[in-house]
């Protein structure tokens, strides 16, 4: 690995296989080194240490007692000095007690062992004790085909138990809050969720009430569970315990097609998994990204994909097919004097798509704008800009650096009849002073109806992101890549596609016929994203220069 | 002949003593520590005067007497004093172990002489602000402790500046909310903070370094710190000359079941045999007319049983088991422990299969319910203890529970509870395996009394 900063390294043997492993790891809550743990110097060695309390972007609780590995570390002599083997290797003492992997930290000559009869044995011990009280609902539970007491009972439990006495019974689809449902029987009391609210989501709102069999989760009385990040709980139990309300019974998660994709309900761009299922999108998941979103998205941004499966998208293309649509405009843009054509896209866009805009807009020096689009931010997640790409849209020129700020200069450009032709991408311009009666012609691409769709001379379906593949810039200049999940709706086509094909014909640039190439070009040619590729943003994306 | 020799109890019970600084008398020994001055080593060096009283009570060999028997002065010794950070002393009066009453007697009868103990370990540690954690039933005794705690600190025992000698120190009495974990000295801790009593792990949160506050901490014994006071009366080499090497001082010793004087005494550590502190007219008494012995807890609930006639090995000796001298090493060696100074005794009218359903059923209730072993481990014994009780007894119920209390202690828990909810059980089952077969055996149906306390809900 080549990492930058030399660090401190401690060589340590997991499993018979040395390796050096830093010294120290940053805290995930404060992000002050400390003591690389067990965990960590296995997690770098590749061996997995099974585990349900430990998560690596929380603090440490250690309850579960399921990391529980065996360790030696070099012995010494009466003198403190080590005492070696025959063969000149430090001898290595075996701990007579076992040590939890994620809170013990590691120390100069120590052996890990994960996979001994003792390891084993405990492992075994653990989830039999998990289980006693379980309810075993797997047909019916919503975490099954994701639960990690599903697979490590599979991967390291017993097939049978000798329990049998009655189980500890405790409530069942307990309310915690709007979106969120607890079956305290399935809970195995890890307490992550109580860590990821307190911890995190800064909002101390759950916790165990009685002692032993019989804790349970719960919410703080007379309080909801309803902060802005409650649906990331449900992502981080390690069982069926906490659902989502919007999701559970839809869908076994088997079933479910999952592409990577990016949330884009604000300017941060969170990464996502997109779980869809038949066309159907049916769940935004989180995707780890430290350089956006660590684990975690908020609920606005999860649960915003329903507008995908609307019945009301437009899936046809104003007048007749695409072939006769895009000829048409291509003429006319063709012939159209320069200052007469005027755009607004929008910051939903994706950078291609805007970048294509622009090189369009060029030809006819064209007044361009998009929409500003806010809302309340916090200081987790959710930006006050409710755009996902308007950083994009200033980066390739097509958005003045205060986005909004021409559309009273494009009004009033209609109004007197200088600009003939106005270009919209996604937005009701009829909302921001445009009046749309004054134009010659109304070129529209949307995904739903609106009022400017409806005055539109010529309607472009188009696509949401889930539809297609592209490229956002987040509010820090982070750019990543999106996939495509689902089929467009209809005759709908990706933006890119026919504004690659608008761009050829009225001003002859072409180089490109697909989004890689596209990409690429446009690297090339805007400074901010100089060296990018679209191979080398890779799951996490690269940082424009903002 | 076997003696008491009382000196933490030495005014304890005596006939006109109260539990007021009249009857206490003023804080001779905290006068003598406050006054102790600097000291020129042999090598040229000063050593302070705190610094000189953790020396004594290292030299007196002082093991805690809370349950676990370490070093005083070991653990004095661990405190981080760089940190820059405020040290913190805590006494555990949370006494919880089933069959000690100990601490509870220094707390109602002579306060001032804890207090007077706390002080001088405060001290001698450099710490400013003490808590006692008293047990949530000891609601008299947390008023006797905040009067006594008044009274010092009206005669300048305590607060600022005390004595003229600079030093300042503030005792706070907590009380817990009845919760056997809260004697565990994290869960004692955060608990103390205001959370759930839970343990913490360690590492990293070993008292002396991240304690209460994250700060570095000491958690005492009652008994311990009385014994502090003694230490620097006397000095720690004549206190050590008390009990037996590695066994040093006094210690009080609970003696409670079937016995004709159950009660407190006050013994050298080691001086004194079980079998003396069971039958000797000074201490037990024996047991009850036409009654014979059947098995012994030596060190509280959680410290694994012996059973009448076992023969143990200690030190290439084997002897009965009522032969061991009462200490920490000889009962460890044999196997079990003398915890937190209770020998419980059982002549042959008991059911043991009763007595231990009675055992697991309190740990079961006490669990805190943090670490999977344990939480799971503890409730399953219970019922399947409670089963047996109650006629339902099968074949296999004997090896059933040793698994379950296989599968708990050795380090597979955040702490000491696993041992203590699953030592008794893995020894009353392995020492008394027949009685367990028997209850399998035709439907032995329920116990004839049954003592039990309360059912566990199902």
């Amino acid at each position: 690995m080549s990492v930058a900063a030399p660090v401190e390294t401690i060589t340590v043997k997991v499993d018979g296989v040395a390796l050096a492993v830093p010294k120290t790891m940053p805290d995930p809550m404060t992000g002050k080194p400390i003591p690389t743990t067990m965990i960590q110097a296995c997690a770098l060695a590749k061996v997995d240490v099974p585990h349900y309390c430990y998560h690596p972007k929380l603090p440490v609780a250690g309850n579960c007692r399921m990391c529980l590995v065996e360790f030696g570390t070099p012995a010494l002599g009466p003198d403190r000095k080590p005492i070696m083997n025959p063969d000149g290797t430090p001898k290595v003492a075996k701990s007579p007690r076992p040590a939890i992997a994620c809170a013990t930290p590691i120390s100069p000559g120590m052996e890990i062992y994960t996979s001994t009869p003792g390891a084993k044995q405990m492992r075994e011990a653990v989830l039999e004790f998990l289980l006693v009280n379980h309810p075993l609902d797997c047909p019916i539970c919503d975490q099954a085909g994701e639960c990690k007491l599903q697979e490590y009972s599979v991967e390291y439990g017993q097939s049978r138990s000798g329990f049998i006495e009655e189980k500890v019974h405790k409530p069942k689809r307990v309310d915690l809050g709007p979106r969120i449902v607890l079956d305290a029987e399935r809970c195995i009391l890890c307490t992550r969720c109580i860590r990821f609210t307190r911890d995190i989501a800064n909002d101390d709102a759950l916790g165990i009430i009685n002692r032993g069999s019989y804790s349970e989760l719960t919410r703080y009385p007379g309080k909801r569970f309803d902060n802005n990040y409650t649906l990331n709980t449900v992502d981080i139990c390690p069982v069926g315990a906490l659902t989502s309300k919007d999701f559970r019974f839809q869908m076994r998660v088997w079933f479910l097609k999952e592409t990577r994709s990016v949330c884009t309900s604000c300017a941060t761009n969170c990464s996502i998994v997109i779980g869809s299922r038949e066309e159907q999108v049916l769940r935004y998941e989180p995707r780890e990204n430290d350089a956006v979103n660590a684990c975690w998205m908020c609920d606005y941004g999860r649960l915003n994909y329903k507008w995908i499966n609307r019945e009301d998208r437009l899936q046809t293309v104003r007048p007749r097919t695409w072939t006769a649509a895009l000829k048409e405009i291509s003429d006319l843009l063709g012939k159209a004097a320069p200052g007469s054509v005027a755009i607004v896209a929008s910051a939903r866009q994706t950078n291609e798509e805007l970048w294509l805009l622009s090189t369009l807009a060029q030809k006819f020096n064209a007044l361009t704008d998009s929409v500003p689009r806010s809302g309340e931010g916090d200081r987790l997640l959710l930006n006050a800009d409710r755009n996902p790409n308007s950083t994009g849209a200033r980066l390739v020129g097509i958005a003045p650096p205060v986005l909004g700020s021409n559309l009273p200069k494009i009004a009033d450009a209609i109004e007197s009849g200088r600009v003939k032709t106005l270009i919209v991408f996604g937005e009701d311009v009829t909302k921001h002073g445009i009046r749309v009666d004054k134009l010659e012609t109304l070129i529209v691409s949307d995904i739903l109806p609106n009022a400017t769709t409806a005055a539109a001379h010529y309607l472009l379906p188009g696509c949401a992101h889930a539809e297609k593949r592209g490229t956002f810039t987040n509010i820090k200049g982070r750019v990543q890549k999106f996939m495509k999940a689902v089929e467009p709706k209809g005759d709908a086509r990706p933006e890119w596609e026919f504004l690659h094909e608008l761009v050829y014909n009225v001003t002859g640039q072409n180089g490109y016929v697909t989004i890689e190439g596209l990409f690429n070009q446009m690297a090339k040619e805007v400074p901010a994203f100089e060296g990018m590729t679209w191979a080398g943003l890779a799951d996490t994306g690269a940082q424009a220069r903002i | 002949m076997p003696q008491e020799h009382r000196l933490i109890l030495k005014n304890v019970d005596r006939p006109g003593y109260t539990a007021s600084l009249e009857s206490y008398g003023d804080y001779a020994v905290l006068k003598k520590a406050l006054a102790t001055g600097p000291k020129t080593l042999a090598d040229g060096k000063t050593m302070k005067g705190p610094e000189q009283i953790r020396e004594e009570v290292k030299l007196s060999g002082l093991r805690g007497r809370g349950g676990a028997g370490f070093s005083c002065g070991l653990k004095w010794s661990f405190v981080d004093r760089k940190s820059g950070k405020p040290i913190y002393l805590i006494c555990n009066a949370d006494e919880s172990e089933p069959g000690t009453f100990k601490d509870k007697q220094i707390i109602y009868k002579d306060p001032h002489q804890l207090i007077e103990g706390m002080a001088i370990a405060c001290y001698a540690n450099d710490v400013h602000l003490a808590y006692i954690y008293i047990r949530g039933e000891f609601v008299e005794g947390a008023r006797i402790l905040n009067r006594a705690l008044a009274e010092a600190r009206r005669k300048n025992f305590l607060g600022k500046n005390i004595l003229g000698s600079g030093y300042d120190l503030e005792i706070h009495v907590h009380r817990g909310a009845g919760a056997y974990i809260c004697g565990e000295e994290t869960g004692l801790i955060e608990s103390l903070e205001g959370k759930r009593g839970y343990p913490r792990i360690k590492p990293p949160y070993f008292p002396a370094v991240l304690g209460l506050y994250m700060c570095p901490t000491i958690v005492n014994n009652v008994e311990t710190l009385c014994a502090v006071k003694h230490i620097v009366d006397m000095g720690g080499a004549e206190f050590a000359k008390l009990g037996t090497p590695n066994n040093t001082g006094t210690r009080i010793v609970c003696i409670s079941g079937h016995v004709r004087k159950p009660g407190y005494y006050e013994i050298q550590v080691g001086k004194v045999t079980i079998r003396e502190l069971i039958f000797d007219p000074s201490f037990g008494n024996g047991l009850n007319e036409g009654r014979s012995l059947k098995a012994v807890i030596p060190g509280g609930s959680s410290a694994k049983v012996f059973k009448a006639g076992e023969k143990v090995k200690v030190k290439d000796r084997e002897l009965d088991m009522l032969d061991l001298p009462y200490d920490f090493d000889s009962i460890m060696a044999a196997g079990s422990m003398s915890g937190s100074g209770a020998i419980i005794v059982m002549d042959d009218s008991t059911d043991i299969v009763e007595a231990l359903a009675n055992v697991a059923e309190f740990y079961a209730h006490e669990s805190c319910g943090q670490c999977t072993p344990c939480r799971e481990g503890s409730l399953w014994m219970s019922k399947a203890l409670q089963r047996m009780t109650h006629g339902d007894g099968r074949k296999g119920d004997a090896d059933y529970l040793l698994h379950i209390a296989d599968n708990i202690p050795g380090g597979r828990t955040i702490c000491a509870f696993g041992e203590a909810c699953s030592w008794p059980v893995q020894s009353f089952v392995g020492k008394f395996k027949d009685e367990f077969v028997a209850r399998a055996a035709g439907g032995a149906g329920p116990t004839k009394e049954m003592k039990i306390a309360a059912s566990p809900e199902s």
